[in-house]
């Protein structure tokens, strides 16, 4: 053996071609080709059985007088505007709580965290028994308050509240979770000081915790913002949308289209429509973000 | 003196509203595991009780037989790990390229796997149907692994873990006659075993309790994932709640006693994809 030199091919494109073959056959073929061919099909009357025929703007044209994509665009926004700051509140104030020496603090993680790891279908078919009408524990526990509860899951305008509330119940322990991280960044010296200076606790808060927390902040709001949107899972076990559409949402609608009604083209178009408002409120967040740091 | 005992009313707030908290959190848990043990003419009283006239423990023998939930949950474990496999694969071997290896368009193409990202999946829900059916794929338990061979958020992951990494590191590997092969699985891989245990996490929560791709492409029974199957349970026995609330406890299980015995390795994979997302 001694020092027989050996030549190493040595060059680093090749090699990369190399790392890089799996992850780019996946990126390719079932991300970059469908989205092309999703677009394409945007375009198109296609129902899955005949040849697609080109239908130029036809399916965006649709969506303005489709009354049933006008509501379940109106209960998507709702669902985000109702859940998305209550998702950032309420989580912020429960890690601010976490983030003490207090006893107890694996409990508590753990406790906020088990909706986290249990699936949304499961944690929709328990709340669904619990917001039964009459034998459920939620207006069980409202008639101590002397509130006779209501037809949660089958009342128009009580459906699309109890799937937003199952959503926030199952999503705070994660929120929560990144908040605690991005609290034990902020070095302890800044509280030490404004101790020393003798500052409010909600000073403190206001002052410190939350200008520090900002990263954290923007990162959450983008991702809950994001999740709320494609909301779909709870939708479809709780309530499958009723009644009468009243707590239908976008991807409901996309999948029915799709897999119910066969409207291939609508139901990519209706996609895109999503990724494009997905793609918008990440640009504003980010420009906000932005605008206020300046 | 004054300072501290503000400092334990502090304390004091802060334990009373994260033990609210919790309850309501647990409450629901409870409730199912106590409905899961009744009598169906238990269930149907008012008020409700936490504990029925008996214990009925063979609602959970009903779900192991007539709703075939091994199979279930064997079908489950086999696309977790499928996916776990390919996606730890791509993942840190693309990742590996981005943050050691020189080569052209490499900022070009990272771009690309960022913007993939953001592109919610139900843009594709179609074309990755129709592209499944013409595969032969539609209806095995491989169509839920293929699909997601590249997770764009996993490269991103370990390009970040690998750039943090020392650059003399593959430096003097490079100077002893090492492929990047041999740097890769030598010196990098082995490093990366937190980083690969916190991504296996998020990659075994979303898949674990995946739904939509399931429903949709998935129609034999033999097949079910374990969410599919409860979802198609509630179909047939919609009143059972008893039934239902024991399919939901065993389907919770797995994933609970994996995360009470590594519930550090949880918080911190967690963490990890807020810091550095």
């Amino acid at each position: 053996m001694g020092k027989k030199q050996h030549k190493v091919v040595y060059n680093d494109a090749f090699w990369a071609g190399i790392f890089l073959l799996p992850s780019l056959i996946g990126l390719v073929v079932f991300i970059i080709y469908p989205l092309f061919k999703s677009f394409y099909l945007s375009f198109t009357d296609w129902d899955f059985v005949h040849k697609a025929n080109f239908v130029g703007f036809g399916n965006y044209a649709k969506m303005f007088t489709d009354t049933k994509f006008i509501r379940v665009l109106k209960n998507t926004l709702a669902y985000t505007t109702v859940t998305v700051p209550v998702l950032i509140i309420v989580p912020l104030i429960l890690a601010t709580a976490l983030n003490q020496k207090i006893r107890g603090i694996r409990f508590f993680r753990a406790a906020y965290f088990i909706p986290v790891i249990a699936s949304t279908v499961s944690v929709s078919l328990i709340w669904q028994w619990m917001f039964n009408a009459d034998f459920g524990m939620v207006n069980y526990l409202l008639g101590f308050l002397g509130i006779s509860g209501p037809n949660w899951l089958t009342d128009k305008a009580y459906a699309l509240p109890a799937v937003m509330f199952t959503g926030v119940w199952k999503n705070i322990g994660y929120n929560m979770m990144l908040f605690l991280a991005g609290l034990q960044n902020i070095p302890g010296e800044y509280y030490e000081v404004a101790d020393l200076e003798k500052i409010t606790i909600f000073q403190k808060f206001r002052y410190i915790t939350v200008p520090l927390l900002k990263p954290t902040t923007l990162f959450v709001t983008i991702i809950t913002i994001i999740n709320s949107f494609q909301v779909f899972d709870q939708v479809v076990v709780m309530t499958g949308g009723g009644p009468a559409r009243h707590s239908s949402v976008l991807v409901h609608y996309v999948y029915q289209n799709a897999f119910k009604f066969y409207n291939m083209g609508y139901a990519c178009a209706l996609g895109w429509i999503l990724a494009v408002i997905i793609f918008l409120l990440t640009l504003i967040m980010f420009v906000i973000n932005g605008s206020s740091e300046s | 003196m004054k300072k501290k005992t503000k400092e334990r009313l502090v304390k004091t707030y802060s334990l009373v509203l994260l033990s609210a908290g919790s309850m309501l959190m647990l409450l629901p848990f409870i409730w199912m595991v106590s409905t899961s043990l009744k009598d169906l003419s238990d269930v149907f009283v008012y008020p409700p009780k936490l504990i029925g006239k008996v214990i009925k423990w063979s609602n959970y023998m009903e779900v192991l037989q007539r709703f075939k939930f091994l199979p279930m949950f064997r079908n489950t474990v086999l696309v977790t790990i499928g996916v776990l496999v390919t996606e730890l694969i791509t993942s840190t071997m693309a990742g590996y390229a981005f943050a050691c290896l020189k080569f052209k368009g490499k900022n070009t193409l990272f771009m690309l796997y960022l913007i993939s990202m953001m592109i919610p999946f139900h843009v594709m829900l179609v074309p990755t149907f129709e592209l499944l059916k013409n595969m032969r794929m539609l209806n095995s338990l491989w169509s839920l692994i293929w699909p997601v061979l590249t997770l764009p958020f996993g490269v991103f992951l370990m390009r970040q873990f690998f750039g943090g990494l020392p650059v003399q590191l593959a430096e003097s590997a490079k100077i002893d006659g090492c492929t990047p092969w041999g740097i890769f699985t030598r010196i990098y891989l082995p490093l990366s075993k937190p980083s690969v245990a916190t991504l296996s996490i998020f990659i075994f929560i979303a898949t674990w309790n995946d739904f939509l791709k399931p429903l949709i492409y998935l129609s034999d029974s033999k097949r079910n994932t374990l969410t599919l199957g409860i979802y198609l349970m509630q179909g047939t026995y919609s009143t059972n709640w008893p039934v239902l609330m024991a399919t939901c406890t065993l389907s919770l299980l797995p994933a609970l006693i994996l995360f009470l015995c590594m519930q550090d390795l949880f918080v911190e994979g967690i963490a990890m994809s807020g810091i550095k997302g």
